[in-house]
């Protein structure tokens, strides 16, 4: 600056100058170097959040097959339509396109699209067909994305709609078999790692982090013939008979496995409008009522194992009432004296009441209770109901009397029908399942072989002339059976005109294979008795249930029936 | 002194100065490459602006500063209509009356302001002896204030803040008494609550309030500067490579080809890139103080001065706005913005520069 002579510009002021220059840019050099080095990880962290997402693939669900692998549940890939609202809100002009190729009004997207401003992500339509779903992704409109999700189909639909159950629009099991085996169809969701932008969408798949495993797929004990054909014959019965509900349950006698299972009323899993209320019950197993009539076998068993009867043993049933305490047991007539084969064929309650006050209450509880009486089949069915059966030593006479013809103790129909299954399997209590199982999975003898086997000879002659029973006889076959027509309890006592009626039994009566349990609830017809209600509609699903299964008829001359029935207990598996 | 002229001297350039400014250019049509989404169409018309704007400085280089202090009371006197036009007809972009359409092209005037107030207060100071008298730092205050007024009015607070330093910086340069500056600090500090409560608009102080905690409102206020800061810190070193910078190139820093440009640079070259920018711009300013210190008078002195200072105050700010040490305004960072006007002024503040200092030899024979 030697030749700027008048200069202004005191020197120092340079410096000052050139030092807050320097010191502004060694502020930013700092700044910059303490964000690189000294943040960086948590920046990077950061950052990578913001650009990295992982992304569930989800697995697809196991099918659920009936036992000879007829489909009852199966997946299917379908599209659900996302958006973002805030893109889509600015692409305002492209609402009625989008409309009309997702069949949605342009309400139904501003109520979406409004009522999410902030969020990132709101479904437009779930579940729509491939076609749709094609055509709204060809229109590109700003913020409208498709995912891939499974949608569950039932292909027997109301037929096996109460055991099957159903999954929820997420996939997730809500009621019936697709609850209880919720875990293992699901299966595992696989994840990737992908990198999204700022608006979601992603961009690349970086890595597969974990493989989705498929869900597993299960066979149900379920054969859907004769699902089928209890469905079709509980329907008809149910108009015929004008009942309120009604429900009809198939067991192989040795195995537990519920073959059937069907209710009235229904309702169809496809149709989500359809799944609600009281119709998605499957009463079968949920629902408890008092089994009547249908117990005496068991109150006869009892007697038997007491050694205070013998088959041969009579009973005096004059004059057709017996007074306990206040309470009166009435016959519907005066039987006289008569053996414990006729009390079971006519359903004495005095004769029942009887075997009751002579057997200790212990041994009566204890025929009961290893029948499975008050306790849950372990079946896993969702929301099983355990019935209830109180301590013997709570029992006064009244009690004894009315639990020995069925009242004063509730059941499920499954319970009962297992407990009928354990006459049919010469005394083992079967594991009650809804899964295919190998064979004879792990039984249990509860009562003596013999006893059940008496019991099982007698029960046949309920279908006898002049058993209530009648009207269940299956062509062919010898069947075992009891009728029950129960009052229905309602709140302060009895209800005089709403009935049950029950018919449950076993076939062939040789060497059983199947046991049925027909329940008409609430019929307005003018017959209104087990035997006359129940029993047709038994008759009609154990002899479809025996020719499906191809079971060799153990009846072929009608004639020698009573022969046999009167002389010793036929032996089971005797050569 | 008496030797022929060389190429540059007979054009009146630096040529550190000009290498430097190609240089800088160079890495901003670079970065700009990245940071536009790779659109070879902005690279060209960003090309041509920088041409465009290189022809400009070339021209206005071979003005004489005397030449261009008889026209600077004119260019004043012409930016303040256009300020006044543009707060009555101007078009309205991003919520601010800034643009002035004149049919074949959209310009900012305030953009011009940012030229003519350093330019008529150098003018006016070099008219007398400095050190200036109190009374004509008054009057070259009001030469400052009622520009810098009108562009807060836009409103436009970061480019009244700038104009108001350029002006402010000539003062300084040309000599106010240590008294008088620290007098008018405090003056400034007393009236920033002023400017708070009065000036300020919500959204004005609603950035300040972000900087100082930008967790506050991370997906509103406080998502620029978070975003960026990622940006600048997931870097590394060395970065993460030119067209790989995960913040930039998914779209989460915001505008990042014009103001927040530096976070795209900064992730993608890494820490090494950006001291390397630091050090390139520290160059310019330095030798731009250089040059304008060699001016023989004092008009293009303090000018030059001035405006190389204002330089700097545009990368300090830019840069400390996208590190989140300042609230943001919006400043684009020199040269290296997507963007015409900014060029188009600094370019001119570059000729003028070059001619102060081109001139002198050719003065002195």
């Amino acid at each position: 600056m030697t030749d700027t002579p008048d200069s202004p510009v005191i020197p120092w002021r340079h410096h000052v100058a050139l030092t807050v220059l320097l010191g502004c840019a060694l502020l930013m050099a700092a700044r910059a170097t303490d964000l690189t080095m000294n943040h960086r990880e948590f920046l990077q962290q950061e950052g990578d959040a913001r650009m990295l997402r992982v992304m569930e693939i989800p697995a697809s669900r196991g099918t659920l097959r009936d036992r000879h692998g007829a489909l009852l549940a199966v997946s299917t890939p379908v599209k659900s339509v996302w958006a973002q609202p805030a893109e889509l809100a600015a692409a305002r002009d492209r609402w009625p396109e989008l409309g009309r190729e997702l069949g949605v009004t342009l309400e139904h997207i501003r109520d979406r699209v409004a009522g999410a401003r902030e969020r990132e992500f709101v479904y437009l339509r779930r579940h729509v067909e491939p076609g749709v779903a094609a055509r709204v992704a060809a229109l590109e409109i700003p913020g409208v994305a498709m995912e891939r999700e499974y949608r569950r189909f039932y292909p027997a639909g109301e037929v096996a709609a109460h055991v099957v159950g159903f999954t929820d629009v997420d996939g997730v099991g809500r009621e019936g078999m697709e609850l209880a085996l919720d875990e293992r169809l699901q299966g595992r969701a696989g994840s990737k790692r992908v990198i999204r932008d700022r608006l979601g969408r992603t961009v690349e798949n970086v890595e597969s982090v974990r493989v989705p495993v498929p869900g597993e797929d299960v066979h149900l004990s379920i054969d859907l013939r004769i699902q089928y054909l209890a469905y079709r014959a509980l329907k008809a019965a149910k108009q015929r008979y004008r009942a309120a509900g009604g429900s009809v349950v198939v067991l192989d006698v040795t195995s537990g496995e519920v073959l059937a299972m069907v209710n009235q009323p229904f309702y169809n899993p496809n149709k989500g409008s359809d799944r609600v209320g009281a119709r998605v019950r499957n009463r079968a197993v949920t629902d408890l009522f008092e089994p009547g009539s249908t117990i005496k076998p068991f109150t006869v068993l009892a007697g038997l194992i007491s050694g205070e009867f013998k088959p041969r043993s009579t009973i005096d049933t004059s004059p057709g009432l017996l007074r306990v305490g206040r309470y009166t047991v009435r016959d519907h007539r005066d039987y006289g004296v008569i053996d414990l084969q006729t009390v079971m064929a006519k359903s004495s309650n005095v004769g029942a009441s009887r075997i009751a006050l002579t057997v200790a209450p212990e041994t009566l509880w204890r025929v009961y209770d290893g029948l499975g009486f008050g306790l849950s089949s372990a079946s896993g069915f969702p929301g099983e109901a355990d019935g209830i059966l109180t301590d013997y030593m709570r029992w006064g006479d009244i009690h004894r009397v009315t639990l020995s013809y069925g009242y004063g103790l509730s059941v499920s129909a499954l319970q009962l029908a297992r407990a009928y299954a354990v006459l049919g399997a010469d005394g083992v209590l079967p594991p009650v399942t809804f899964e295919r199982s190998a064979g004879d999975g792990g039984g249990r003898q509860v009562v003596d072989g013999r006893y059940v086997r008496q019991v099982r000879a007698m029960m046949e002659s309920v279908l006898d002339e002049g058993g209530t029973g009648g009207r269940g006889r299956v062509p062919g076959y010898r069947v075992a059976g009891k009728t029950g027509t129960v009052k229905k309890s309602v709140v302060g006592g009895y209800a005089e005109d709403r009935y049950m009626a029950l018919f449950a039994g076993m076939a062939p009566a040789s060497a059983p294979r199947i046991v049925v349990l027909a329940v008409m609830d609430e019929p307005r017809s003018e017959d209104y008795y087990g035997g006359q209600v129940a029993a047709p509609l038994f008759a009609k699903v154990m002899g479809g249930a025996l020719r499906t299964l191809g079971v060799a008829p153990d009846d072929l001359a009608p004639a020698s029936r009573q022969f046999i029935a009167n002389l010793e207990p036929p032996a089971h598996g005797a050569p | 002194m008496h030797s022929h002229p060389t190429l540059p001297q007979r054009f009146h350039l630096d040529i550190p100065l000009l290498l430097a400014i190609l240089v800088l250019a160079g890495i901003g049509l670079v970065v700009l490459y990245s940071a536009g989404g790779e659109d070879t169409g902005l690279i060209v018309k960003q090309g041509v602006r920088f041409l465009v704007a290189l022809g400009l400085m070339l021209l206005v280089a071979q003005i004489a500063p005397q030449h261009l202090a008889y026209w600077t009371p004119w260019f004043y006197a012409g930016s303040l209509g256009l300020l006044v036009l543009v707060l009555a007809v101007g078009d309205v972009g991003k919520g601010a009356q800034r643009w002035l359409d004149l049919g074949v092209l959209r310009f900012q005037p305030s953009e011009m302001v940012k030229v003519a107030v350093p330019a008529m207060v150098a003018w006016y100071l070099s008219e007398r002896a400095l050190p200036p008298s109190l009374p004509r730092l008054l009057v070259a205050a009001a030469i400052i204030v009622v520009p810098t007024a009108l562009i807060a009015k836009q409103p436009d607070l970061g480019t009244s803040l700038l104009v108001a330093a350029a002006g402010v910086f000539v003062l300084l340069v040309a000599g106010m008494s240590w008294r008088l500056i620290l007098a008018m600090g405090a003056l400034c500090a007393a009236f920033l609550p002023v400017l708070w409560y009065f000036f300020m608009h919500d959204y004005q102080r609603q950035r300040v309030l972000t900087l100082l905690n930008p967790q506050s409102d991370p997906l509103g206020a406080g998502y620029h500067i978070i975003q960026s800061k990622i940006a600048v810190g997931s870097g590394g070193v060395f970065g993460k490579g030119w067209l790989n910078g995960t913040q930039s190139q998914l779209d989460f820093v915001p505008e990042r080809a014009t103001d927040f440009i530096f976070a795209v640079f900064s992730e993608e070259f890494g820490l090494v890139g950006s001291l390397g920018l630091l050090t390139l711009y520290l160059f310019i300013v330095v030798r731009g103080l250089f040059l304008a210190a060699e001016a023989q008078e004092t008009f293009g002195r303090l000018l030059g001065a001035g405006l190389v200072l204002t330089f700097f105050v545009y990368v300090f700010v830019n840069i400390g706005m996208v590190t989140g040490l300042l609230p943001v305004v919006g400043v684009p960072l020199p040269l290296i913005s997507y963007g015409g006007t900014s060029m188009v002024t600094l370019m001119l503040a570059f000729g003028i520069l070059m001619s102060v200092h081109g001139h002198r030899r050719l003065l002195s024979d």
